[in-house]
C-alpha cells in the first residue's frame, strides 16, 4: 500500500469542523470517489471531527490518500489529548450520548465507512481512525 | 456571520439553507423560526436543503428539533430537497429524520403543507401507519 499524500490540520473550533468537511471533500475527489462515496466520508469525518472539538477539547485532524493496486482510498486520524472514553463499548452504542447529541456519531460514522478503529485511554485522549475505499 | 434569511410566502416561511452551516448559525436560525412563526402566524415551515452537500447529526438534530418545536407552536415542517446521495447517506448514518416530512421541491413541499394544514386527521392516521 502506498501513501499518495499525508496532511495535518488543526481541529479546534466549529469553524475547523467547517474547514475539515471542505478539505476531506477535496481529498475524496482527488481520489476519484463517487458522489455517494464522498457524502459518506464527509459525513462521518463531520461526526467525528464534532466529537473532537466538543468532548476531546480539540485536536489534529491527519489526511492520507492510499493507493493499494487499483483501488484508492482515504485514511482520516483524529486525535486528541482530551479526557478520554472510559467505556468504549458504550459510546459505541447508538443513541448512547453524554453531551445533548442523539449519540449517532460514532457508530454512524463506522457504518459509513470501510475501517473503523477507536483508541481512548481515561485521562490521556482519544484517537479515531477511519478510512473508506474507491 | 450572515444569517439565514426566511421568507414569507402566504401562511408559511421558506427558508433556503445555502451554505455550508456553522453551528452557531444553525442555533441561531431556531430561534429566528421560533419567532417568525408566532409572529407571523405560520402554519408550514419549509425547509429548502438542496443546496447542502452533507446532513450530520448535527444539522439533523436541527432539522427534528425544528419539526418538533413547530409542531408545538401549530405548524407543518416541512424539508425540501435533499439530494440523494444525501439521503442514502442519512439512512446509513442512521439517522431518522422523525417528525419531518419530505418534499422533493418547494412546489410539492407547499402543496403537501396545504394538505396537511387542510386535513389534520388524515395526516396524523397516514402517520401512524
Ligand atoms: N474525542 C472524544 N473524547 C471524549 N469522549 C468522546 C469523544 N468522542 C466521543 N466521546 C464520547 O462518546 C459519546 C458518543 O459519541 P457520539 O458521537 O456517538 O454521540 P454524541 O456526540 O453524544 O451525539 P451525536 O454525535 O449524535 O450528536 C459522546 O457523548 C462522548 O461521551
Ligand atoms: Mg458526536
Amino acid at each position: 500500500m502506498q501513501i499518495e499524500s499525508d496532511d495535518r490540520m488543526p481541529l479546534r473550533t466549529s469553524d475547523d469542523v467547517v474547514r475539515v468537511r471542505q478539505a476531506v471533500r477535496a481529498r475524496a475527489v482527488a481520489s476519484g470517489f463517487s458522489l455517494v462515496d464522498q457524502t459518506k466520508i464527509v459525513t462521518a469525518a463531520s461526526e467525528i471531527a464534532r466529537n473532537t472539538v466538543d468532548y476531546g477539547g480539540g485536536g489534529e485532524l491527519r489526511i492520507e490518500a492510499l493507493r493499494n493496486g487499483q483501488r484508492r482510498g482515504v485514511r482520516l486520524t483524529f486525535s486528541d489529548s482530551g479526557p478520554g472514553i472510559r467505556d468504549i463499548d458504550q459510546a459505541m452504542r447508538d443513541g448512547y450520548t453524554t453531551g445533548n447529541g442523539l449519540g449517532l456519531g460514532l457508530s454512524g460514522a463506522k457504518r459509513l465507512c470501510n475501517e473503523f478503529d477507536i483508541k481512548s485511554t481515561a485521562g490521556s485522549g482519544t484517537t479515531v481512525t477511519i478510512a473508506r475505499w474507491t | 456571520m450572515a444569517e439565514i434569511p426566511i421568507l414569507r410566502i402566504g401562511d408559511c416561511l421558506l427558508v433556503s439553507i445555502q451554505v455550508d452551516m456553522h453551528d452557531r448559525l444553525a442555533l441561531a436560525l431556531q430561534d429566528d423560526l421560533t419567532q417568525r412563526i408566532v409572529a407571523d402566524r405560520a402554519r408550514g415551515v419549509m425547509i429548502d436543503i438542496s443546496a447542502l452537500e452533507i446532513v450530520d447529526s448535527f444539522i439533523g438534530r436541527m432539522l427534528n428539533n425544528i419539526a418538533a418545536m413547530s409542531k408545538v407552536l401549530d405548524a407543518v415542517t416541512v424539508v425540501v430537497g435533499m439530494r440523494p446521495a444525501v439521503a442514502i447517506t442519512l439512512v446509513e448514518l442512521g439517522l431518522g429524520l422523525t417528525g419531518v416530512r419530505t418534499a422533493l421541491n418547494v412546489d410539492k413541499g407547499l402543496a403537501l403543507i396545504r394538505r396537511i394544514i387542510d386535513n389534520p386527521e388524515r395526516d396524523d392516521a397516514d402517520r401512524e401507519r
